[in-house]
């Protein structure tokens, strides 16, 4: 799967789009939905929290472990993909789009310079 | 840390796509792609596992006498060519490790050991004078396990490819053994199905995965034995067994044969009065009703009260639920004692709801 140039990475493997109302939506990546397996269970966190950047504020888990996803950036939650509650494995399926995980407004939307883009993190992949 | 041991099927996992991982000190595929369709094959076909990382002991003579003062199951129930599943205790009653012991005649056993607890059997056996015990070095031994509901007719098939003479194991009595040529075939497992487990000579190793293969038996991962035993309600060394609890505090109580009083083995003292007095703790199948998955150490609690730990859990894949061991108190928690007992279990400092329900959580339709 082609990683899609517009996004923007965490080291964690969360990427990160931004919107164009200024939100950012968040998920895993297929790199790391691949190594986690069959997703089995995803907690979300709760609409309206107040999150800061690398606080681990989600939950994938696969049959085999639990994951945490941490906030690529400070902000407050706006939006969770209610879906993944009955469908974890939508994830596997379509890591970049379906499978988002949620929609953070950011204090500052500068903050997304600090991660890495598209090749920067393929480049990361391939060397690990 | 040194590199991790490679069994003889190393290349062959490489090539059918295992994800490679640590396990025990070996080099071992966690799964070849999806740990759910490994499951589900050998649920509903066949799979095949490789468990050349296990410790396989052949002990003769005298040494064979006493690995009966050593086992908390009466090897002397045993008839040739049959297995039993038992428990090595310490004095104490805590377990070593658990083992199965196969009859090829009379003074000779055949032990299968994990291989985590490799070197501390090895060394309690030698330490209780089992000196006439060859153990297959490790990287040597060629051992798969053929599990599901087609095990035994596909293991048929390409065992008579492998050895070219007409095999026949539909009257291999569960628990039962047979050499077929120079391959050991024994009834046995560690899934909830029916199959078989092999070990060949080292030289035959790549023809045999080749020839199951060949039948279109799925090569299966770590990952999936670790979800069907768990289904099947069996328990795994380190996790729901180790040697600070009984085996009548880790769900394997059954194991313990106390009924020859004149029987003399390590442990029994302690076994003898846990079982008379009911030991203080017990294993129990937990179902989570809320949302979450169980995992191994996560508090277990009922009616208000911390009564134990999650040993083991996972998602289920063939009951679409989330299921777990725990080991629980008994004494002060009267409702644990029931089946259907409500329970709530706390996972990441939230409390989820659970419910005790009776083992194995999964039975072959």
């Amino acid at each position: 799967m082609e990683t899609p140039g517009d996004l923007k990475f965490a080291e964690s493997h969360e990427w990160a789009r931004l919107n164009d109302d200024g939100t950012i939506t968040v998920g895993i990546s297929h790199h790391a939905q691949e190594q986690l397996g069959d997703l089995v269970f995803v907690e979300v966190p709760e609409v309206d929290a107040s999150v800061d950047a690398e606080d681990a504020i989600a939950v994938v888990e696969s049959v085999k472990a639990a994951s945490d996803i941490y906030a690529p950036v400070t902000g407050t939650v706006v939006a969770v993909n209610e879906a993944l509650a009955e469908s974890p494995e939508i994830i596997n399926d379509s890591p970049f789009d379906d499978g988002w995980i949620f929609t953070l407004q950011p204090d500052n939307k500068d903050d997304l310079n600090a991660l890495m883009d598209a090749p920067e993190y393929d480049e990361m992949v391939e060397n690990a | 840390m040194p590199e991790p041991l490679k069994t003889p099927f190393y290349s062959q996992h490489l090539n059918a796509g295992g994800k490679l991982v640590e396990f025990a000190g070996w080099s071992l595929p966690i799964h070849y792609g999806s740990l759910v369709e490994e499951h589900q094959a050998v649920r509903t076909d066949a799979g095949v596992f490789d468990v050349s990382h296990m410790t396989v002991s052949d002990i003769r003579g005298d040494s064979a006498s006493r690995l009966h003062t050593l086992c908390a199951n009466d090897l002397s129930k045993l008839r040739d060519n049959e297995a039993l599943y038992g428990c090595l205790c310490t004095d104490n009653g805590g377990v070593i490790d658990d083992i199965i012991v196969y009859r090829l005649a009379n003074r000779h056993y055949r032990v299968i050991s994990n291989a985590g607890t490799r070197h501390s059997v090895l060394d309690w056996l030698k330490a209780n004078n089992v000196e006439d015990c060859a153990t297959v070095a490790a990287g040597d031994l060629a051992m798969l396990a053929v599990q599901g509901p087609n095990a035994i007719d596909k293991t048929q098939r390409a065992l008579t490819s492998v050895l070219d003479q007409s095999v026949d194991l539909t009257h291999l009595a569960s628990f039962n053994c047979v050499y077929v040529g120079d391959v050991f075939v024994a009834r046995t497992g560690y899934t909830g199905e029916d199959g078989v487990e092999l070990i060949v000579p080292k030289a035959n190793a790549e023809s045999l995965w080749a020839a199951l293969v060949d039948a279109q038996v799925e090569p299966c991962g770590l990952g999936a034995r670790d979800t069907l035993r768990l289904e099947a309600g069996m328990s795994l060394y380190g996790q729901d067994l180790d040697d600070v609890h009984t085996p009548f505090e880790s769900g394997v109580g059954w194991t313990v044969d106390l009924s020859n009083p004149d029987r003399e083995f390590i442990g029994r003292t302690v076994l003898q009065a846990q079982k008379e007095s009911l030991s203080t703790s017990i294993r129990i199948g937990v179902e989570l009703t809320g949302r979450g998955v169980l995992r191994a150490g996560q508090p277990v609690h009922c009616q208000g009260q911390a009564v134990g730990e999650v040993t083991s859990g996972t998602y289920s894949p063939s009951l679409k639920k989330t299921i777990g061991l725990a080991r629980v108190q008994r004494v002060g928690a009267p409702e644990v004692d029931d089946n259907d007992a409500q329970l709530t279990v706390v996972i990441r400092n939230k409390p989820v709801e659970a419910v005790r329900v009776k083992l194995p959580f999964y039975r072959q339709p």
